[in-house]
């Protein structure tokens, strides 16, 4: 047998699943114990390009409760050509195009290497996709004008039979009807009331007997398209003209104060209309803004400049009057959306706050994109929003649509609840678990969005009573089943079944112990914690953080933006968290712990410890934040290139050297999504504040002196470094451990 | 000659076409007229020509004229007339049926000739179907020959004619006959090249096309005669009938008889041959409407069933017949009538053409006879009406003999009895009114069967006719307004004004320039003390507008306690350091920058350099105080507001609204002639949901914006909405081009209202700015959305209590609205084109409440209603229009305006408030005393208007008025204006529905009414007779008057009066000035049978009894335009005028008529045009023919009737006036 890091890292790589303990306790009382609970990350449609599509649809347990799909870990009874459920014990009949089944003539999902597997559904009208772009008016003509060249782009990487809408907004909101020849036409609504789908709907025409009106005979026959969502091929031309044709919302603003733009609403309407024409289809609304919604139902902030957006201190002392109701405003489209299935993605562009902290659960919920940046005419967000359209190998898009994720457990354990990009489904059931971790209470979920990297965190409980024996098999089992919209239209199923081995606490401790993830239970733990700090108050969180396990990780956790509000902006908090709360364990971890190269010529890039005493002055450092790439030049390096060596061909070397971490971080850069910030600095820079915000600060002004001259830049910080913490840690541990 | 010229029957023809138009086809007329005349011999020709035209007039005429299919038709037919003479001769015996192929035949030709008319075979279907189908019934015993007009018939004509009528084979050398319509070809064919123009619209191309082919099918002799016939034309031109004459003088015969007769008359005595009567009579039958039909075949029972006819001078149709028949029925040659009896029967036809001509000397219908008939027939007529003879002077028995028919109430014979040649009897008439006392009923006079009911003598009573034409006379020189408390001419009158301190008439009248001088005696004579005020009225070119003063940024000076403004009513003291208020006495220092020295009469020296010193009427521009906000005003904006709902679109108004605002745009109000018009402009379009318009002018493509959300209105757009029109022009027009396809096959049939005034309102609001909506609209708004209404007309309330919450809005939400809209200076102008009930009380409450108007529409129809439309929308459109106005009247002390009416708002008691006031919107404004007057100073009123002007400029307006006060009430009655009484009683009651039972309201004019009258009796005539009715000269009218008031559909509905009918006309009157409701209520009717250039015929009085049948008539109530044509008419009229010789085959449909080259059309159409010009709303034409169905609709415009809703005649109210006065009296 392998050594468990090899077995992790094997599960992992089939199955997509990491879980915080690869032996589990075998009982209740046990796995308390743990601190740690059982747990798993895991990404349901991790890329598997060696995985062949199933053409025929699962073979499901017959027992109404249980409807856990045929895998290669039930028992099957060649001869009489059945097969018990793992899950329910539920001896089933095979369905008769199994009937030349045997040993040798197995069908895949009996096969072993098969763990994970996808069926695709034939049955059901291939669905289009919808993509409906929500664009704020409300910007600087050269911000407007990036912005339109990039939705401009991405009309032509959608497919031919996409469909397409737009809606634009400032101080009104415009739903564009595409397709007409002649004068452009727009539906308006005002920017400060809420409609719901209802009237939403008469407004448009969009009811059946409005059908008949105007262009009616093509709305009939053509349900799936109607005059506001139309197939890309049809009116490529006339959107990129009436994109080309935007303009800045006329509206003339006073000075003073912000242009009102009715975001509220505008989403509001984008939900509406999926939500009246398009309903459980997988559709995506691609809203992107260009500051704070300033009027209507979830604004987040006045028209007047004199009272800035809020901030966490604002939040704390209660004095965000408006965020409550926006938030609340904006819970409720997550909410209809993710019940249809639609996808909200917001692009929020601007300097200042946009209120993607009232906003986050949209994203949140519906396992949309949330993408900040400082203006669209960045390649931050160019990149990043052409990156969102990139494609397998096979040329469908990396995203999925409208999935849900069904876990079915073995009896002895349950769910307790996933953290990630989805909501409940509310579906009841044996293995649902009535203690409550993340979203729980159900076995089911929704996720409206998917991609390859999307990770969700799933909290089991065993339920095995202390003086249970060892249940039989001697190995407990997890099912996942992830029903999707494929980005070519089908429906898709992703069945994975994983198993792992009991072990008594009290006989096997040593075992249980060895299984244990240690990167899977931080991130699980971290994701947790910042679940808990997005719904409670902050303090408390770390109070019960630190009453946790703690290790390292923890450290650096602690001073993560993730709980960390303090020099961030709410919005900031929420972009961070939402990232985090999706992103995979690779991407999670560099999260929490960024990762820091050094170059020097001493040798090969390193990789050294995210330490003040790292930065030397005869180094280049790489730090991978997962949000921002930074290179720093030390010191010294930073002269020589201020002279100008690497001109120089006798210093090609040098030259070699200062490329070596753009080369790398270029690399970074194209395959992160989104797209890091680039930050290209050096000693003294003013953005060398990134670095130093995230290096233990072993060396600060006050201590400076303690470790020597010569190693490493002292940080200004009155944080505890991580030696303090450590010793601080274990003194509690020892006090704490009686 | 006279009596059987058929080669003058011929040249005729011939002649008048050169003669009368260029076209030629008015010649052919010509020649029917003979024909036409049911009767004489001419009959024989007319029938097979009126066959053809018929058959072939349909073919034609389609291709030719898309519009008026009808007229078309029978101008062709004139053409296909003379080939249809030609032909007729020859095919029309074979040929009856195959007409049809004929026709089809025709087509073609035309069609290529025409090349350019693609639309011909449209036209063609349906027209010729009715026509066709008409004529051959008519025709077809008589005239198979018309069908033959084609080509093939031409050889054997003779051979046809014979068939046909006996008359034709033995008159006409066949030569002549068809010489004649060779002629008239010939010269028909000269007039297609110069004619186009005029002709072009109705023929076309075609005709020439036409009459080549047939020049060519044309036997060769024609041809010569076209040659012969082609030189006379010149000659004719010059002068019509004998030029005319002469041009046919080829055929010898003729030539004596023009010189005696006038060419009309020439024509009849080709028709006399008895012979032909047969034929003739049939062709009357095909004209008259199935009832007559049953007389016509049997010329010879005619005779007998005449008499029975005849007999009973009610029975109209039969009377109406009997006319033109018995002459065909030559038996009893005293029955023929006055028409015949002045000429021998022959001239029976004659008469009614030599009436044409003499009515202009009389003005009546009595006129007819004639001088040269008149006399003749007195003799005559007595026999004819057997059974009334005794009353009546012959001469106007035929006119009566019209009336009997029409109404049963006034026997005809009573009212002949009377001096019935309106121009002659009328003056003697006169003396006897002038004394003020009107004889009581001269019943000695009538008949005793006729006296039963009618005891007074309508021509006995004062005339409105004669009141006009006698102010008419007396004001010969310029009215001059700077003598204080002298009466101005009457409306009707054309005078100048000369301003010398005193506002013209033009833009204040008032119901007294006596006032008097204390509210007793007020209160006693109770006549009315009001001005009618039109602040913003159109002058004439030849008098100045005012003129505009700055008195510099102080602003105008004004009265320190009152405000008045500086104007000729102040005096100077103190060596003009200070001045004295003429309206509160208040003595105000004269600021340093305004002062001047002053004479020694104490008058400033600058008097007549300023014109605030020394004019009635001037303007000030105001300064930034007088604006709103402080603010100085942007200027104005346009917006259109278009319903594209299934019925908008359907009745073809989408299309034409679009059609038109791509050129109207061009003609936006401006002030300076030179400059681009500041007005910006802005579309909307809208059903249930409103579509807004970005028209920016950097757009490709114009942008729509739909809200949906009615029930929350708002504007979607700032920029790009309100835009320069020549800016924007591109983009405009290809919005106006793409709206009506766009909404082409809409089927949303909902429609709303509330929410499209208010997104005018915001954009207004949202572009700070005062402007104008135009807002076209179709249906009921039953949407849901703000302003929502049900269908609630209930014609059961009709007469009840309730009938006055008819008339009020059916919601308040209107109200607020147009507070609202007000408060903006948004004045909204409605177009309506309703096919069943709008509420329009409801939904003028807001156009009515801005200073706005409301047009509308009903049943619009695109090709008949079009111009009327247009021509309103054009004008509405570019006439001078102030927003955002304020008006306030100041008056000396004494007396006090309490109330105003009109269109407007007001927030308070003295302040009226116009969002929009245009010229032609007049306040009517009343006074009250709260004081004593004195004679020596006079009632002084200064009306003053803010408003905003087209190009954005502020200023004021200030017209002066300054009238003398009495002590005696005499003098009161001396200076009354009837017409301004009459303004200030119709919109007084007509505000009193909304709150009164219609009857009180009706019994309240009536009474005050009678009060006035007798309060004059008694104080102020001259002892006599209780039984006598005395009128003080200036009222004598009033009772007249008042009765078309008390009768008008708002106050007294007929059963086809709808609701929305009459709150139209409620809210219409209540801003009509003067001029306006005059006419309205008391319609101007003109004789046509004679026109003179430069003048107007006189007007005849608004009764059936006027109308002769023989006459064609102008009625105008500035609504309303109606052509009667009686029933037996001349034919040669009805070619001047209709290009068709015979009555039947006047197309009652047409709006305007034909354009024919002839003195007569000519003058007629400019008569109709000026009328048009006078008027603020165009009227629509409608030609009326007697006995119609649409005569109904006439007959109640004959405001001196009966009418058919109860109301009382003029000679009943007259009498119940007097009733109610002497029971005041005693």
């Amino acid at each position: 047998m392998a050594t468990f890091p090899e077995y992790i890292a094997q599960n992992e790589e089939r199955d997509g699943v990491r879980f915080s303990w690869n032996v589990w306790p075998s009982s209740r009382l046990e796995a308390t114990r743990m601190v740690v609970p059982v747990a798993a990350l895991f990404t349901p449609l991790r890329e598997r390009t060696d995985l062949p599509p199933i053409q025929y649809e699962p073979v499901l347990c017959s027992r109404a409760t249980c409807r856990a799909v045929l895998n290669p870990l039930c028992q099957v009874d060649y001869r009489a050509k059945l097969w018990a459920c793992n899950f329910c014990y539920q001896r089933n009949q095979f369905p008769p195009s199994y009937a030349g089944i045997s040993e040798v003539n197995q069908p895949a999902e009996l096969l072993p290497q098969f763990s994970t597997i996808e069926y695709v559904v034939q049955r059901g009208p291939q669905m289009p996709l919808v993509f409906l772009y929500v664009v704020d008016t409300c910007m600087e003509d050269e911000d407007l004008q990036a912005l339109k060249e990039s939705l401009q782009m991405s009309l032509s990487l959608l497919p031919p039979t996409a469909l397409v809408g737009l809606i634009t907004f400032g101080r009104m909101v415009q739903v564009h009807e595409l397709g007409c020849e002649g004068i452009s036409k727009s539906y308006v609504f005002r920017g400060t009331k809420d409609l719901n789908a209802k009237q939403l709907q008469e407004m448009l025409g969009l009811t059946k007997p409005a059908a008949a009106q105007g262009r009616g005979p093509q709305a009939a026959p053509q349900p799936l398209s109607n005059r506001f969502l139309q197939p890309v091929q049809k009116i490529d031309m006339n959107l990129t003209d009436l994109l080309g044709e935007l303009q800045r919302d006329p509206w003339p603003v006073t000075q003073g104060k912000r242009p009102l733009r009715s975001l509220g609403v505008a989403m509001s309407i984008a939900v509406g209309l999926l939500e009246c024409t398009f309903p459980n289809t997988g559709a995506r609304i691609m809203t992107f803004i260009g500051g704070p919604a300033t009027q209507g139902p979830g604004m987040v902030v006045g028209d007047e400049l004199k009272t800035p957006i809020r901030s966490w201190h604002d939040i704390e002392k209660d004095n965000a009057k408006f965020m409550k109701k926006a938030t609340k405003h904006y819970e409720s489209l997550a909410i209809r959306a993710s019940t249809n299935g639609h996808i909200i993605d917001i692009y929020a562009c601007a300097l200042d706050q946009t209120g993607l902290l009232e906003m986050k659960c949209c994203s949140n919920h519906t396992g949309g994109y949330m993408v900040m940046a400082d203006s669209f005419n960045t390649s931050l967000f160019k990149q990043t929003f052409q990156r969102v359209f990139t494609k397998d190998v096979q040329g469908s898009f990396k995203m999925a649509f409208a999935a849900t994720l069904e876990v079915k457990t073995s009896r002895e354990i349950k769910v307790s609840g996933a953290i990630g990009p989805c909501v409940s489904l509310s579906a009841k059931g044996p293995c649902v678990s009535e203690n409550e971790i993340g979203t729980g209470g159900t076995c089911q979920w929704k996720i409206c969005g998917l991609d390859p990297a999307t990770t969700l965190a799933l909290y089991f409980e065993v339920v095995n009573q202390h003086n249970a024996p060892i249940p039989q098999g001697g190995r407990g089992a997890i099912q996942f089943v992830t029903q999707y919209q494929h980005s070519s239209g089908q429906r898709r199923i992703r069945v994975t079944t994983t198993a792992r081995n009991w072990a008594d606490a009290q006989t096997q401790i040593q075992s249980i112990a060895a299984s244990f993830d240690q990167e899977a239970a931080a991130i699980l733990m971290a994701r947790l914690a910042v679940y808990r700090a997005e719904t409670e108050e902050g303090p408390d969180v770390l109070r019960w953080l630190d009453r946790q396990l703690i290790r390292l990780f923890m450290f650096h956790l602690r001073r993560s933006p993730f709980l960390q509000v303090f020099n961030n902006s709410p919005d900031e908090s929420s972009y961070y968290r939402h990232q985090f709360n999706r992103q995979d364990l690779t991407q999670a971890l560099i999260m929490i712990q960024p990762v820091l190269y050094a170059y020097s010529f001493n040798g090969p890039p390193e990789p050294v410890l995210l330490d003040s005493s790292s930065i030397l002055p005869d180094r280049i450092l790489l730090m991978d934040t997962f949000f921002q790439i930074l290179i720093y030049h030390g010191e010294t390096v930073a002269q020589w290139r201020k002279a100008g060596y690497q001109d120089m061909a006798e210093y090609e070397n040098f030259r070699h050297l200062l490329q070596a971490p753009v080369d790398d971080a270029q690399e970074l850069l194209h395959t992160r999504f989104p797209m890091p910030r680039y930050i290209d600095t050096e000693h003294g820079g003013s953005q060398a504040r990134f670095l130093l915000s995230k290096v233990n600060p072993s060396q600060t002004h006050n201590n400076m002196y303690a470790w020597g001259q010569e190693s490493g830049a002292p940080i200004l910080t009155d944080d505890v470094s991580l030696q303090v913490f450590m010793d601080h840690l274990k003194k509690l541990a020892v006090s704490s451990a009686a | 000659m006279n009596v059987n010229q058929h080669t003058p029957m011929a040249s005729p023809y011939g002649q008048p076409q050169p003669g009368y138009s260029q076209p030629g086809y008015v010649p052919l007329d010509g020649g029917y007229p003979g024909p036409y005349a049911p009767y004489n011999g001419p009959a024989s020709p007319y029938q097979p020509g009126a066959p053809p035209q018929g058959i072939s007039g349909p073919a034609r005429g389609p291709p030719t004229t898309g519009p008026l299919p009808v007229s078309a038709p029978h101008q062709y037919n004139q053409y296909s007339h003379s080939q249809g003479d030609m032909q007729n001769g020859p095919p029309p015996m074979t040929q009856a049926q195959p007409r049809p192929p004929v026709s089809q035949p025709y087509n073609p030709g035309a069609m290529n000739m025409s090349g350019p008319h693609p639309t011909y075979p449209q036209h063609y279907g349906p027209p010729p179907t009715m026509q066709q189908v008409s004529n051959q019934m008519s025709g077809m015993q008589i005239t198979s020959g018309p069908p033959t007009p084609a080509g093939p018939g031409y050889a054997p004509p003779h051979s046809s004619q014979p068939p046909v009528s006996t008359a034709y084979s033995a008159p006409p050398p066949p030569s002549y006959t068809q010489a004649p319509p060779p002629v008239s070809s010939a010269p028909t064919q000269p007039p297609p090249p110069s004619g186009p123009a005029a002709s072009q619209q109705y023929y076309g191309s075609p005709p020439p096309p036409s009459q080549q082919p047939f020049n060519s099918s044309l036997p060769p002799t024609s041809q010569q005669q076209f040659t012969s016939s082609s030189v006379p034309p010149p000659p004719s031109q010059q002068t019509l009938p004998p030029s005319s004459y002469s041009g046919p003088a080829p055929p010898p015969g003729q030539a004596p008889a023009p010189p005696v007769s006038q060419p009309q008359q020439s024509f009849p005595p080709s028709q006399p041959p008895p012979t032909s009567q047969p034929a003739f009579t049939p062709g009357p039958p095909p004209t008259a409407p199935g009832s007559f039909t049953p007389q016509a075949p049997p010329p010879s029972s005619q005779s007998g069933s005449f008499p029975p006819p005849g007999p009973p001078p009610t029975s109209a149709p039969s009377c109406q017949y009997p006319g033109p028949l018995p002459p065909q029925q030559q038996p009893p040659p005293s029955q023929p009538f006055p028409y015949h009896s002045g000429p021998p029967p022959p001239r029976a036809q004659m008469p009614p053409t030599s009436m044409a001509q003499s009515n202009h000397l009389p003005p009546g219908p009595q006129g007819p006879p004639g001088p040269p008939g008149p006399l003749q027939q007195p003799p005559s007529q007595p026999g004819m009406q057997t059974g009334y003879p005794p009353q009546q002077n012959g001469a106007f028995g035929q006119v009566r003999g019209p009336q009997p028919g029409y109404a049963g109430p006034y026997p005809g014979q009573p009212n002949y009895g009377a001096p019935a040649p309106a121009p002659a009897p009328a003056p003697p008439a006169q003396k006897r009114l002038d004394p003020d006392a009107i004889p009581s009923p001269q019943a000695s006079d009538m008949p005793a069967v006729q006296k039963s009911r009618h005891r007074i003598d309508p021509d006995a009573i004062p005339s409105p006719i004669q009141v006009i034409e006698d102010d008419k006379a007396k004001s010969t020189e310029p009215f001059t307004t700077g003598v204080r408390g002298q009466a101005p001419p009457l409306v009707t009158t054309n005078f100048q004004v000369k301003d010398q301190g005193n506002a013209s008439p033009r833009f204040v009248r008032c119901t007294a320039y006596n006032m008097p001088c204390t509210a007793d005696m007020a209160k006693q004579s109770q006549v009315p003390l009001a001005a009618v005020v039109k602040p913003l009225a159109m002058l004439p070119p030849d008098e100045t507008p005012p003129y505009l003063v700055d008195h510099g940024e102080g602003g105008p000076i004004r009265c320190n306690r009152c405000k008045a403004y500086m104007c000729p009513y102040m005096q100077f003291i103190e060596g003009g350091r200070r001045f004295q208020c003429g309206f509160c006495s208040c003595v105000t220092e004269v600021p340093p920058h305004y002062f001047q020295h002053l004479d020694h009469t104490g008058k400033r020296v600058d008097c007549y350099d300023r014109p605030e010193l020394s004019l009635g009427s001037y303007e000030f521009l105001a300064t930034v105080d007088y604006c709103k906000n402080n603010k100085l005003p942007q200027p104005p904006a346009f917006i259109f507001l278009i319903d594209v709902s299934y019925n908008a679109v359907k009745s073809g108004m989408v299309n034409i609204v679009c059609q038109e605002l791509k050129t109207l745009l061009d003609y936006l109000p401006r002030e300076n002639p030179e400059m681009d018009s500041a007005v910006r402009v802005g579309f909307v379009t809208y059903n249930k949901v409103l579509h807004f318009y970005n028209v920016k002018s950097s757009l490709a493509q114009p942008q729509m914006l739909v809200v949906s959300d009615v029930s929350d209105m708002f504007v979607p757009l700032l920029d790009g909405f309100l835009v320069n029109v020549n800016e924007s022009r591109l983009v405009i027009e290809s919005l106006l081009d793409q709206i009506p396809e766009m909404f082409a096959d809409t089927r949303e049939t909902e429609t709303v209202f509330g929410p499209v005034i208010q997104a005018g309102l915001e954009a207004l609001k949202a572009a700070d700015c005062a402007g104008k909506l135009f807002v076209f609209h179709t249906s009921l708004p039953i949407a849901e959305a703000p302003g929502k209404l049900k269908n609630r007309e209930d014609k059961k309330l009709i007469g009840t209590d309730k009938e006055k919450s008819l008339f009020q809005p059916q919601v308040g939400f209107y109200n607020t609205l147009a507070k609202e809209c007000v408060a903006q200076g948004c004045c909204v102008d409605l177009f309506l084109f309703p096919n069943q009930y709008v509420d329009v009380a409801t939904l003028g409450v807001v156009p009515v409440s801005t200073g706005g108007s409301v047009y509308k529409y009903t049943y619009f129809q695109a090709q008949l209603d079009q111009e009327r439309f247009l021509n309103d929308l054009r004008r509405d459109v570019q006439k001078l229009v102030g927003f955002d106005a304020v008006m306030r009247v100041r008056t000396s002390t004494g007396i006090r305006a309490t109330d105003f009416f009109g269109s407007f708002f007001m927030s308070n008691t003295t302040d009226v408030e116009l969002a929009g006031l245009d010229c032609d919107k007049a306040i009517t404004v009343e006074f009250k005393h709260d004081d004593k007057l004195s004679e020596e100073t006079g009632a002084l009123m200064q009306c003053a208007v803010l408003y905003t002007s087209c190009s954005g400029q502020r200023r004021l307006r200030i017209h002066n008025m300054a009238v003398n006060c009495c002590s005696q009430l005499a003098d009161l009655y001396r200076n009354c204006e009837t017409d301004t009484i009459i303004n200030f009683f119709s919109k007084y009651a007509f505000r009193g529905v909304l709150n009164n039972p219609t009857k009180a309201v009706r019994d309240t004019l009536v009474n005050q009414c009678a009060q006035i009258l007798a309060c004059y009796r008694k104080n102020c005539a001259s002892p006599s007779s209780a039984g006598q009715l005395i009128l003080p000269e200036c009222m004598k009218l009033l009772p007249v008057y008042l009765n078309c008031v008390l009768k008008s559909d708002v106050l007294l509905p007929g059963a086809d009066v709808s609701l929305d009918d009459r709150a139209y006309l409620r809210q219409l009157i209540s801003c009509m000035d003067v001029t306006e409701t005059h006419v309205f209520f008391y319609p101007r009717l003109l004789p046509l049978m004679k026109l003179e250039s430069g003048s107007l015929p006189v007007a005849v009085r608004d009764s059936e009894e006027r109308l002769s049948k023989g006459g064609v008539y102008l009625l105008e109530t500035g609504l309303h335009l109606f052509l009667w044509v009686g029933a037996s008419v001349q034919q040669e009229l009805l070619l001047n005028i209709f290009g068709t010789p015979s009555f039947g085959q006047i197309d009652s449909s047409m709006t305007s008529l034909p354009v024919l080259d002839n003195p007569f059309s000519q003058r007629l159409r400019e008569i109709i045009d000026s009328f048009r010009a006078q008027r603020s709303r165009y009227m629509k034409l409608m030609v009326v023919k007697q006995e119609d169905r649409a005569e109904l609709i006439f007959r109640h415009f004959l405001v001196e009737d009966k009418s058919a809703s109860g109301g009382a005649s003029y000679v009943d109210f007259l009498c119940h006036m007097h009733k109610e006065i002497r029971q005041l009296l005693s």
